[in-house]
């Protein structure tokens, strides 16, 4: 019973030593990087399959020896398996890991927003390595949101291979420069900054044309100074004996203006969306 | 046998031209003030305007190019797209020598049926009554050149080739301002106010899901052709969805349902409504009546004109339109009219239009 229990014992110890014999035939390094080459040393005579995420590499080796992979050949980051088919037959999984920050997928929302407001602009940028493989490694991200040369800027640790900001928009209306940067690599975005609700409105008599009383507004700004963007519409309302008559003016240069009929009383009054402005009495009394 | 055959049917041949030409014949001389207002939109309708112009009374001091325009339209108007369906009449005042008809037409446009109600002078000339056809003033607007610098809002939207994270161009912030539920001739009505509260032009939809009391979506409906579908930048818009059959006391909620969409758009043209008030027309029901001016340079080839009525706590108590049947040329007043439902006239405080064109250039 002994002697049986010794010769398993000898027949397991043969199998491990075997095994680990085996294990050496394949060298894998353990940081492997995802565009940078890679050595694999081998022993005996085979063909060695690398088979990693949308990719496989082959390779015949002889003799021992290393095996060169170029890094434009491993592109893809991830879980790979060796396989050596030969002299030997094993196999054996690696990770390669994504290659320094190259490129980032940003996306910056909305395009269009008014200004002074908080917390409306969201950017958020992916980091990519020069394969497109989402680095997961906590990375810094700079977010720079500028309009006319001023601005703010945010540095944020990427989580997952995703960083993220919000900010408020500018007083300030115009294009704002939306720019993500991470090492050498930078995208710029362009959030256009438009000016809010008009504020103050207010008009008057300009003169008289055609028969009509001409009203004209002062130039229309936001609460924040901006100029309300041409084409917006103004609505002027007169109101008379005769009845109604409204003209929606479109703001041009500024100003919007409106020629209406002459009347001996008439309330004038102006709006630009639920926006109220001044009221006027043309004609008879003030 | 043949040549007896022959001789037959030229004879038959003849005489069924005879008839022919005698039964259509509608140039008749008309006994009636009715009959001559009758024949002679009877013999427009049939496009046989020498027939109709038969019925003219040469007082009426129009010659019958001008007769044919006034009848099917100018400039691209809608009367251009439409045909004359039926005419009914009716004699209002009589004597031996003139008198006046009331006549309603009804044409049948592209965009639905339209109506046109006229009370026509029909008088007596050498024994036969012809009607004193009202030429209309054809306006011929002066050479001139009218600045126009309007805006236009172009869009360049995102390409194939941009990477997938470049963000298209927004589309606009609109909102619906208000809405009203209410119930007429057993029919479910919304209607209210939308804005666009942005600094670019919207093409906008409004539409309403109706739900029962089980919960279950019953009826689904969009506001047509009643609301302005391109609004500029804080142009407000009313809208009106029907719901005919549907009784409010089967509804337990309105679900609305809208899209906004950027178009590119042009500021252009302006038109001023001038001289609004509610008054009654000749067939006594109420109606918003006034004049729209193009203030462009432009021919607007079809008008629409959409009207919202407020009460005094200013909520939108009804929403009317109305196709104009005249283009609105350059700087040229034409009048409108919107029919104003009789039993919510006490009820108006105030009202706005707005105007919707049409233009073939565009």
């Amino acid at each position: 019973m002994r002697k049986l229990i010794f010769i398993g014992l000898i027949v397991a110890l043969c199998w491990f030593a075997a095994d680990c014999a085996h294990a050496a035939d394949l060298n894998l390094p353990k940081d492997a990087v995802a565009g940078q080459p890679l050595s694999i040393g081998t022993s005996g005579t085979g063909t060695l399959y690398l088979i990693g995420p949308g990719q496989v590499i082959k390779r015949e080796f002889k003799s021992g020896g290393n095996i060169e992979i170029k890094g434009e050949e491993l592109r893809s980051a991830g879980r790979w398996i060796a396989i050596a088919r030969g002299d030997v037959r094993q196999s054996q999984i690696f990770w390669v890991k994504p290659g320094k920050p190259e490129n980032l997928n940003f996306l910056a929302r909305p395009s269009r927003v008014p200004v002074a407001r908080p917390n409306v602009i969201t950017g958020v940028a992916f980091i990519f390595d020069k394969y497109q493989n989402l680095i997961l490694d906590p990375t810094p991200v700079n977010f720079n949101l500028a309009v006319g040369g001023t601005g703010s800027s945010k540095t944020v640790t990427s989580r997952d291979g995703i960083a993220w900001t919000n900010s408020a928009s500018a007083p300030k209306a115009g294009a704002a420069q939306f720019v993500a940067s991470v090492g050498g690599t930078q995208v710029r975005r362009v959030v256009q900054q438009v000016a809010a609700d008009p504020c103050n409105l207010r008009m008057h008599v300009a003169g008289r044309a055609n028969n009509n009383v001409v009203i004209e507004t002062d130039p229309i700004r936001d609460c924040s100074g901006n100029p309300v963007p041409d084409g917006t519409i103004v609505s002027f309302i007169q109101t008379d004996r005769s009845g109604r008559s409204t003209v929606d003016s479109r703001i041009k240069k500024g100003i919007a203006r409106a020629e209406l009929p002459v009347s001996d009383n008439a309330t004038i009054t102006v709006a630009a969306g639920v926006v109220l402005g001044n009221e006027l009495h043309v004609g008879g009394k003030q | 046998m043949g040549r007896i055959l022959a001789v037959i049917f030229a004879v038959l041949t003849v005489g069924l031209i005879a008839i022919g030409t005698v039964h259509g014949s509608r140039n008749a001389q008309a006994s009636t003030p009715e009959g001559a207002v009758q024949a002679m939109f009877g013999n427009a309708k049939g496009h046989d305007w020498n027939g109709a112009y038969s019925y003219v009374a040469s007082s009426s001091n129009v010659d019958q190019g001008g007769f044919i325009r006034d009848l099917t339209g100018r400039n691209g108007s809608l009367r251009t797209y439409s045909q004359l369906d039926s005419v009914n009449t009716r004699v209002l005042h009589e004597s031996d020598t003139e008198a006046t008809v009331r006549t309603e037409l009804k044409y049948a446009t592209a965009v639905g049926v339209s109506f046109d109600t006229r009370d026509l002078k029909v008088v007596k000339e050498d024994g036969a009554w012809k009607v004193q056809w009202p030429a209309e003033k054809e306006v011929h607007v002066p050479p001139q050149v009218i600045p126009v610098n309007y805006l236009r809002w172009d869009i360049v939207w995102r390409g194939a080739g941009d990477d997938w994270g470049a963000q298209n161009v927004e589309n606009p912030n609109c909102r619906i301002l208000s809405m009203n539920a209410v119930e007429r001739d057993g029919g479910l009505i919304i209607m209210g106010e939308v804005e666009n509260e942005d600094t670019v032009p919207a093409f906008i939809t409004v539409g309403a899901v109706l739900t029962d009391n089980a919960g279950k979506d019953v009826a689904e409906e969009s506001s047509f052709d009643k609301i302005s579908h391109v609004l500029l930048p804080k142009e407000v818009s009313p809208y009106r969805i029907d719901f005919p059959g549907i009784k409010k006391s089967d509804v337990k909620s309105v679900r609305m349902t809208h899209d906004w969409m950027l178009v590119p758009a042009s500021a252009d043209p302006v038109i001023g409504v001038l001289h609004q008030r509610i008054e009654k027309d000749i067939t006594g029901r109420t109606v918003l009546k006034g004049e729209l001016l193009n203030e462009s340079g432009t021919t607007v080839n079809i008008p629409h004109v959409l009207a919202t009525f407020y009460d005094n706590g200013g909520k939108v108590i009804w929403v009317s339109d109305a196709y104009s049947d005249h283009a609105l040329l350059p700087q040229t007043p034409q009048p409108f009219s919107v029919a104003l439902r009789d039993d919510l006239a006490a009820n108006v405080h105030t009202y706005r239009v707005t105007v919707n064109h049409y233009s073939r250039e565009n």
